[in-house]
């Protein structure tokens, strides 16, 4: 009795149907939202969102933004694998925000500050989130202590810490450490920089394609690989199938003989590590510096929660929804500030997560309806025999 | 010294608002990560009442239209999470993370919003409250508020509310075993919704208290700085019990306020420490005490869990 509506019962199908239902939602939200504030250029400033770099006339401008758009995409692909991993061991991992500054400090510090080429730098930043995401786990595994609220204490600490460390190769005139493209030295007691171009990440020619945006490069196939091997990690492997069952039911996998505690631990480690990365891929280009300053944690690690629910918590649909977030992140920066605030996409993005909740709502009532209709055929058709 | 103690019991009362209503929530069986964005929530009603009030209106009537419109939009921003976790069975860790981002982007839209609509040229997300917000002083100079002895009033409520009566006891049960309170006649969804949108009251009003903590403007782009996480800290730290609540309330308050007023003692200038290190002392400080107090903590059983009818 298989019918042509069985595709609507495959999972993958399911969750993009739910999926594209949540970012429906979202924006239709956003745009009454955007309706409220001045309902004139309502439609013309959603529209500005979506499209994003598709704003502008020329083709070369656009491929330069859109290069700009995939470097931030890399970051936030990490950081929303890092939730993802997380949450299939059982965790929910709030703290890859903090992962992702401690990445960050420790990059930027190893490049401005020591001097390091990109591939050290890029380590360290992998162990720096690590170290991070090891602690929430330990404290989880060997203290009982809830994940959300350690992840949340440590996101402020790092912030912090980070704030204080990067301090010291701050440039004296902003608020920004210096470009990654120099490094510090003491001359005759005083600090100045000199040039380090070793701290960047190769461009491999991809900017190229990018009508030579120069801070595309080796970030953005690199966040691909990665999802690629955290979706092998989790589906092919031994360490893959236990920590899986962990997150299934923790005491089953312990009576197996899994060690539960240190899967515990290592998911936790494994999360901050790709957070960390997350954070290198992105300072490393040089797009952006890192503002001492700054009093609140970046976003980077809250939108990849988004993501990664966004994208059914599978790997690959992490690499879609990564860049569907930061497409419409980046758009709301085109919009009018003098009309509406920029932060509309991240209420969107926010109210994609809350619709994210109602999944499994949403896959019980799809599959109900399947079966209504189903049973509704069948009882057109009589008692046929099977 | 008496800075320290008027920030101490200020920031106390914050957090032992919202961590009262973490309890409620909790007590019901729902998880509330979302109190931050609840406070945030509370917060903007209050400041905005506060801003729009005319100058000359008498102290008393900005005290209650303010406390009342920050509990009104604590108590409806929490019917989201109690909407979705409640009927639709949603992940309450999932939705209550969701409320936070969404709290302080919608609270700086609408602000960014009210602001640029009275001139364009002003896209701040900064309200001004300065002569509203005398009103609740106590005593001319002092940061001694209303709200120190409202909260003490909530605190010996909120604990006899809980054990002395039909109601609290009813809501407790439903956080331990809600089939057995279902068997008993207990609408489990009537009391879980209760429990959320006290929470929703109360950290409503925690976030009102905390934007009049010593400042008279707030800038809605940085939300309330991961108090509403605190708080939770200190409901687990307190075990979910309202006397305790109010003792682990004092002692992060006392952290808190520490980072503000440190400059203000020769000994700790003296060790000329960062200023960042103060900031992160109540965040270490709860961490701290999570490591020594989580291994025999004992929320209440049921947390967390959608109530189904269907199982037992």
């Amino acid at each position: 009795m298989r019918n042509k509506d069985s595709i609507l019962r495959k999972p993958a199908v399911q969750s993009l149907l739910t999926s594209l239902l949540c970012i429906l939602l979202g924006l239709l939200v956003g745009f009454v939202v955007l309706l409220i504030i001045n309902p004139a250029g309502a439609g013309e400033a959603i529209m500005d969102i979506i499209k994003n770099f598709l704003n502008y006339s020329k083709p070369a401008t656009r491929l330069k933004n859109m290069g700009n758009t995939l470097v931030k995409t890399a970051p936030l692909l990490m950081c929303s694998l890092s939730v993802l991993f997380a949450y299939k061991v059982g965790l929910f991992n709030i703290g890859a925000a903090g992962q992702y500054v401690a990445g960050a400090g420790a990059c930027i510090y190893c490049a401005v500050g020591l001097g390091w080429s990109w591939l050290p730098c890029m380590i360290m930043a992998v162990l720096a989130g690590a170290l991070v995401g090891a602690l929430s786990g330990a404290l989880k595994a060997y203290r009982n202590v809830n994940e959300v609220i350690s992840c949340i204490m440590l996101n402020w600490i790092s912030l912090y810490l980070v704030n204080t460390i990067l301090s010291q190769v701050k440039n004296p005139t902003s608020p920004y450490t210096y470009e990654i493209t120099k490094k510090v030295v003491m001359e005759n007691g005083a600090m100045t920089t000199v040039a380090h171009p070793g701290a960047v990440l190769p461009q491999l020619g991809i900017n190229g394609l990018f009508n030579n945006n120069k801070y595309v490069g080796l970030a953005i196939p690199l966040a691909i690989l990665l999802a690629v091997g955290i979706w092998v990690l989790l589906t092919k492997t031994k360490l893959g199938y236990e920590l899986r069952a962990t997150g299934l039911n923790m005491y089953a996998a312990k009576y197996c003989g899994m060690q539960d505690r240190s899967n515990i631990v290592l998911t936790m480690a494994i999360a901050g590590g790709l957070a960390g990365i997350g954070a290198a891929m992105l300072y490393l280009t040089g797009f952006e510096e890192w503002s001492c300053t700054q009093s609140s944690v970046p976003a980077m690690g809250f939108n990849g929660i988004a993501a990664a629910f966004l994208g059914g918590l599978h790997p690959l649909g992490a690499i879609f929804s990564s860049f569907f977030i930061q497409h419409i992140t980046d758009g709301g920066a085109q919009l009018n500030k003098q009309v509406y605030p920029s932060e509309i996409s991240n209420l969107i993005s926010s109210l994609i997560i809350y619709f994210c909740g109602f999944v499994l709502f949403f896959k019980l009532t799809l599959t109900k309806w399947l079966n209504g209709r189903n049973e509704k055929k069948n009882a057109a058709k009589g008692g046929s025999a099977k | 010294m008496i800075l320290l103690i008027q920030y101490t019991l200020v920031f106390s009362s914050v957090l032992m608002l919202v961590a009262l209503g973490g309890c409620f929530s909790e007590h019901s069986g729902v998880i509330n990560i979302g109190l931050e964005g609840i406070m945030v929530f509370g917060a903007l009603g209050g400041a905005l009442v506060m801003s729009a009030v005319p100058a000359g209106t008498s102290a008393l009537i900005i005290i209650i239209l303010s406390i009342l419109a920050a509990m009104l939009m604590g108590i409806l921003y929490s019917l989201l999470l109690a909407v979705a976790a409640i009927n639709f069975k949603a992940d309450q860790t999932l939705v209550g993370t969701a409320m936070n981002l969404l709290g302080t982007a919608a609270s700086t839209v609408i602000v960014k919003a009210i602001n640029t609509s009275a001139n364009p040229n002003n896209p701040s997300s900064t309200l001004q409250y300065i002569q509203a917000k005398k009103a609740f002083l106590l005593v001319d100079g002092y940061e001694f508020n209303w709200f120190m002895p409202l909260a003490l009033c909530l605190l010996i409520l909120s604990y006899v509310i809980l054990y002395k009566t039909r109601f609290g006891l009813r809501l407790m049960s439903c956080g331990e075993h809600p089939q057995a309170a279902a068997s008993v006649g207990i609408n489990v969804y009537k009391m879980r919704y209760a429990g959320v949108m006290i929470s929703g009251l109360l950290g409503g009003l925690g976030g009102l208290v905390y934007i009049t903590a010593g400042v008279s403007e707030w800038k809605f782009e940085n939300g309330v700085a991961g108090f509403g996480f605190l708080a939770l800290a200190v409901m687990i730290f307190g075990g979910w019990k309202p006397f305790r609540i109010a003792l682990a309330a004092v002692l992060f308050g006392f952290f808190r306020a520490l980072s503000n007023v440190y400059t203000g003692f020769d000994l700790l200038a003296a060790l000329n420490l960062p200023s960042t290190v103060y900031n992160m002392l109540p965040y270490i400080i709860s961490l701290v005490v999570l490591i020594f107090f989580s291994k025999n903590s004992a929320p209440p059983k049921a947390e967390g869990i959608p109530y189904d009818k269907g199982t037992r």
